[in-house]
């Protein structure tokens, strides 16, 4: 099979952008991926978004969007997944690509999280768990987290600033992220003290709820401008997959069999072995989901996902570097688009155009986009060709 | 406005009635008509207890629309004594600790108020300390 390469990569800031709407988001970020490809021509869009008809009383985001951007004509779809429309909508893209039928397609990740504030928001982030029996009972995406975090604790003998280390990481990371919400670090103090959200799970727990947009533009690499520019970035593995909605429903809820599953296909795919996957940039809408998605996908055993982040092991320098530009806790959380922020963030690292944080020598790395507490799992194994 | 949603799942939602499956006994809540153990058809309604224990909680300080006139509040993941694990309020407190392993019964309650004062007021299990 040829190789699908991310041809051009565009991001906004993330952040509450008050005077930008859903549309000039995603058309900033699709303007950026156009121009960094050398003006490769979409003919399919693929758009990833969690909340746009809640949030925004706005549905039928492909024509929107195809619209706005001059695009009218190219086929336009949204994909939906929870926290994980981004990574499905890259999925998607991918297998456009590699099928053949579509020779450039443009994946773009939006969300406007700040048109609506406070408990309609809530109330928006909640209907991506079951409605009937956990959004009923007041329950939100926080507090799932939360009870998964406190039986963790529980069962495992943390500590109470045990996961301290998830946030003392991302935010030293975010520093140096022009495109990230918060770009200051923290110390453990600041993390010891901070307000509780849902107990155990305090602010520092959980990442910020927040607008942006990231787009990619895949093609296949005998497509490529004669003068492109970049180092070649290909995707090597796509695979996901799905668990039970609810969290009550799981059978083991302390390790995320999506994560594990959707992971090891895509790395199957990629003939690509742990140890050799350079930086891991994983989904710490939660600092336990990143816990449990180190152990889900191996890089620590059952119950020592946590130590990774306490002995510094997810550092720029550590065994395997992780939210290498901030992740969600300090880049943000911009709902379906966090997905394709990754792509765009990994696929900066195996450039070598991260700056300052910059893995050397990077050859590999694994996205992952979770939807939920992992009932949605999308893995993508990105690799430089040299 | 839900009413033929929340009208539909009444006997879930008061009687906690979930199902057995005839293939292996497996208790099942919510139902599923397919039997989440062994795959076969599960269909025969089953009560549950409503008897079970505390297998994780938390509490809610900043509850999404509809719920935020209730908050702080707690919730659970509660083990039913029958098998199956339930999200429910804990309800009763009056202030005293809550703990992983603390037995619970099912108890009806107010949950929330569907929009304006000329919405439907949803019902539902909540689980209080059985002693």
């Amino acid at each position: 099979m040829t190789d699908v390469i991310i041809a051009g990569i565009g991001q906004t800031e993330v952040g509450e952008h008050w005077d930008i709407g859903l549309r000039d988001l995603a058309f900033a970020a699709i303007q950026d991926a156009v121009k960094d490809s050398g003006g490769l021509k979409p003919q399919a869009l693929f758009v990833g978004n969690m909340l746009a008809p809640n949030l925004s009383n706005q549905a039928h985001l492909g024509a929107l969007i195809a619209d706005y951007a001059g695009l009218t004509g190219i086929e336009a779809i949204t994909v939906e997944a929870a926290g994980a429309s981004g990574g499905a909508a890259l999925r998607q893209g991918y297998l456009a690509v590699a099928s053949g039928m579509v020779d450039v397609a443009l994946v773009i990740g939006v969300e406007k999280m700040t048109d609506k504030i406070g408990p309609s928001v809530d109330a928006a982030l909640s209907t991506a768990s079951d409605s009937d029996f956990e959004a009923v009972q007041g329950m939100t995406p926080a507090a799932q987290a939360a009870l998964l975090m406190k039986r963790y604790m529980h069962e495992y003998q943390v500590p109470s600033d045990g996961f301290a280390g998830f946030a003392l990481t991302a935010h030293a990371n975010g520093v140096n992220n022009p495109y990230a919400m918060f770009r200051k670090a923290i110390k453990l103090e600041t993390y010891t003290k901070a307000e509780m959200v849902s107990d155990p799970l305090n602010m520092f727990d959980a990442a910020p709820n927040a607008d942006g947009a990231a787009a990619v533009i895949l093609t296949r690499r005998e497509l490529l401008p004669k003068d492109f520019l970049h180092p070649l970035v290909k995707i090597a593995g796509s695979a996901s997959a799905a668990d039970t909605l609810a969290l009550h429903d799981r059978k083991d809820m302390l390790y995320f069999e999506a994560a594990q599953m959707s992971a090891g296909k895509a790395m199957k795919q990629a003939g690509i072995i742990l140890d050799q996957i350079n930086f891991f940039e994983y989904h710490d809408m939660f600092n336990i989901y990143a816990a449990l998605e180190l152990e889900s996908v191996g890089f620590a055993i059952r119950g020592q996902g946590w130590k990774l982040a306490a002995d510094n092991q997810i550092g720029l320098k550590g065994r395997i570097p992780s939210a290498t530009m901030g992740g969600l806790k300090a880049r943000g959380f911009p709902g379906g688009a966090t997905g394709v922020y990754q792509a765009v963030e990994a696929a900066t690292q195996l450039r070598g155009q991260a700056g300052t944080n910059q893995i050397a020598g990077a050859k590999v790395g694994l996205i992952q986009s979770l939807g939920g507490p992992a009932s949605t799992a999308v893995s993508h194994i990105l690799q430089r060709l040299d | 406005m839900e009413i033929p949603r929340h009208w539909r799942l009444k006997q879930q939602r008061y009687s906690l009635v979930g199902e057995v499956c005839p293939h292996c006994d497996n208790k099942i809540f919510p139902p599923r008509d397919v039997c989440p153990n062994c795959g076969g058809e599960a269909k025969e309604l089953y009560a549950f207890s409503g008897k079970g224990e505390v297998y994780s909680y938390t509490t809610i300080y900043e509850a999404p629309s509809g719920f935020d006139t209730s908050a702080p509040y707690t919730v659970a993941l509660v083990k039913l004594e029958e098998g199956p694990m339930v999200t429910a309020q804990l309800t009763d407190l009056d202030n005293t600790p809550v703990e992983i392993g603390m037995p619970v019964e099912m108890v009806t309650r107010k949950m929330r108020n569907d929009g304006d004062e000329r919405g439907i007021i949803v019902y539902g299990y909540k689980f209080r300390r059985r002693t």
